[in-house]
């Protein structure tokens, strides 16, 4: 049993703090009010080597662990969980090659992302449907020579910036999850409509979009696994992307505490800090501790991965103990802010809109527990 | 060409400085080490000097404690090629370290062209390694420099003097510059960086090893204590606005009489 960090995590943390403190929160605030793609930000991560992590060095990537993985996670979203979401997306579309992919479709599909600043997007949810993820309506039919992939996504993160797309369709909606395919799919193919951008309530500066698939003619070998199996490879993708997106929660949470440490001991109410004041400590002392819970549930989330340990169970209970704690911790950090904590001057109630997001997407909170009551009754 | 890169390892910035028990030194248990922020600049150049010069080294050269080697990681980490770490105490004075450093120099088994160090370290403040060394080593030295350039066979430095006007001058090589900032943006490591940096050759040596003996040592450093907590300020009410005259009067007259800055 050991808790510490090895000495290259702990220069890896240092480091992408370092790139979280001076290239992301200073721009946090301007991009998330005018909703700034951070193409800049994104493109620099790159050049260091803080994206794409799941990439394994066989084709091009540095070989990194899921631990390391979720502890540069966690710095960026300390920079700015909204642009960690843009940064993020990359590796959850990027996940199901890496666990799913031929030899040759990760040479044609991953190393490429190695080479030059490129961007992906993960396709799985649609105008009706989300956590009925079965459920979907998006076809992909064998067209001969090639797929045809027809349907409508949405809230797709990176939409109108990515050059690959994973696009989730079913052979046939009656089949239910057992139709399920997984394709590959270039964005500069035909019949690719991009939506509207949405305007979202936080994680205002990352590119949300719906696309139209309108007969795209998919290669025949874009396919991941047999047709019928993107079942099993979304959820083998949920077990190493779960832990990541809480990562971003415990990101959060560090940051709220950061901000209510520094607050509290310079705002004085009744003649002194208001760090002095019980109230005020016994908030301050459960930020704290719900984001070292969240901290460790992520770790071993991810350190169950790293060591060929089946992790369902945990990696949902930390999305969503990660995520439920990030919206407490950053609502008590308005709250502890007070009347300056609700204007945007601030940077707390950013954190309490992007805290939201953590909530929905990847699983809401509510479906993580339907997992977790899955595993701990026995199905 | 050989450069060489004086690192020093020093305190984090947002250190609480405590003075160890026997009041010689600072309290180091618990501090956090980082890179020299001088220093930085120093490695951010050579590297640039590397890139335009291929088939360059940047050796690193750090005297100090081995506990921690969070400054020579960092630098291999940028990109510098192997270190050369001479174990010492953290509390050296700059002779010996300069001492030091050219012993760690002189092992590191090739000719130095340039020898970059920043211009101060920023835990005492000496100002004094870069020109102290290079007076050992018999090279001429520039320090405080903002501006490098090359200049046929020789080094256009750039350095600042008081009021903000520059100097310039042409310096041949080998010599040591001592960088200030404002001379370059240091480069982020980057985690590949990170990863290749462990598997890079670093070089340990004693203080025994490159010449060094206690006889060496110009200071001895004791009674190191807090300075004196500053007295609270004076308040003054003025919210009555018949009284402000009287409460602007006796304000001048404190500040005048006691605090003496009028």
């Amino acid at each position: 049993m050991n808790f510490k960090l090895s000495t290259e995590q702990l220069e890896m943390r240092e480091m992408a703090m370092k790139f979280a403190k001076n290239e992301m929160i200073p721009k946090a605030q301007e991009y998330d009010e005018k909703e700034i793609f951070p193409e800049n930000e994104f493109k620099k991560a790159w050049e260091l080597g803080l994206v794409n992590t799941c990439i394994p060095a066989e084709f091009g990537g540095a070989g990194f662990t899921a631990l390391d993985s979720v502890v540069i996670g966690e710095a960026l979203a300390y920079g700015c969980m909204g642009m960690n979401t843009s940064f993020m997306a990359n590796d959850l579309a990027l996940l199901p090659i890496v666990i799913a992919g031929t030899s040759e479709q990760k040479e044609k599909f991953l190393r490429p992302f190695t080479e030059e600043f490129k961007i992906a997007a993960f396709c799985l949810t649609e105008p009706g449907n989300g956590s009925d993820a079965a459920g979907i309506k998006t076809t992909i039919k064998d067209g001969g020579d090639h797929w045809i992939l027809n349907g409508s996504k949405m809230w797709i993160t990176n939409a109108s910036k990515a050059h690959q797309f994973v696009v989730y369709g079913t052979m046939d909606p009656n089949l239910k999850h057992k139709g399920l395919c997984a394709v590959v799919v270039p964005s500069d193919l035909e019949g690719i409509v991009m939506g509207k951008k949405e305007e979202k309530m936080g994680h205002r500066s990352s590119d949300t979009r719906s696309i139209q698939f309108e007969n795209v003619k998919v290669p025949k070998e874009n396919m991941l696994g047999k047709p019928g199996e993107a079942w099993s490879i979304a959820m083998k993708t949920l077990d190493h992307s779960r832990p990541l997106v809480a990562s971003s929660a415990v990101g959060g949470s560090q940051r709220a505490l950061d901000c209510v440490k520094e607050y509290s001991k310079q705002r004085s109410q009744f003649g002194v800090p208001i760090s002095k004041h019980q109230a005020i400590q016994f908030m301050i002392a459960d930020i704290a501790m719900k984001t070292e819970a969240s901290r460790l549930l992520v770790h071993k989330a991810a350190w169950l991965l790293d060591n060929g340990e089946r992790n369902t169970e945990v990696a949902s209970y930390a999305k969503a103990f990660a995520a439920d704690s990030c919206m407490q911790n950053t609502t008590d950090a308005v709250q502890i802010y007070g009347g300056y904590g609700y204007s945007k001057e601030y940077p707390v109630e950013k954190l309490m809109r992007d805290a939201k997001l953590i909530q929905i997407y990847e699983g809401t909170s509510q479906i993580q527990r339907l997992v977790i009551a899955r595993e701990v009754l026995g199905k | 060409m050989n450069i060489f890169v004086c690192v020093k390892q020093v305190p984090d910035t947002e250190t609480k400085v405590q003075p160890n028990a026997d009041g010689t030194f600072i309290e180091t248990t618990s501090i956090k080490w980082i890179m020299n922020p001088y220093d930085e600049f120093a490695v951010e150049q050579a590297l640039l000097v590397k890139a335009d010069n291929p088939g360059s080294t940047v050796t690193l050269v750090r005297v100090g404690g081995v506990k921690d080697t969070e400054a020579l990681r960092t630098a291999l980490a940028m990109g510098a090629d192997d270190a050369v770490l001479v174990e010492a105490d953290d509390n050296l004075d700059s002779y010996t370290i300069a001492k030091a450093l050219k012993g760690g120099i002189e092992k590191a088994g090739k000719q130095p062209d340039i020898i970059f160090a920043g211009k101060q370290g920023i835990d005492d403040d000496a100002l004094q390694v870069p020109q102290v060394l290079a007076q050992m080593l018999d090279l001429p030295a520039v320090s405080v420099i903002v501006g490098y350039e090359k200049s046929g066979e020789n080094i256009s430095v750039k350095r600042e003097i008081e009021g903000g006007a520059l100097e310039v001058y042409e310096v041949s090589t080998p010599c040591v510059l001592a960088t200030n900032k404002g001379i370059n943006t240091p480069r982020y490591a980057s985690l590949p960086g990170i990863m290749k940096a462990k598997r890079k050759p670093m070089q340990q040596l004693t203080l025994a090893d490159v010449g060094v003996s206690e006889d060496d040592k110009r200071l001895k450093y004791s009674d190191f204590k807090l300075p004196p907590e500053k007295p609270p300020g004076k308040k003054f009410d003025a919210t009555d606005e018949a009284k402000q005259q009287e409460v602007v009067a006796e304000v001048v007259k404190l500040l005048r009489e006691e605090a003496k800055v009028l």
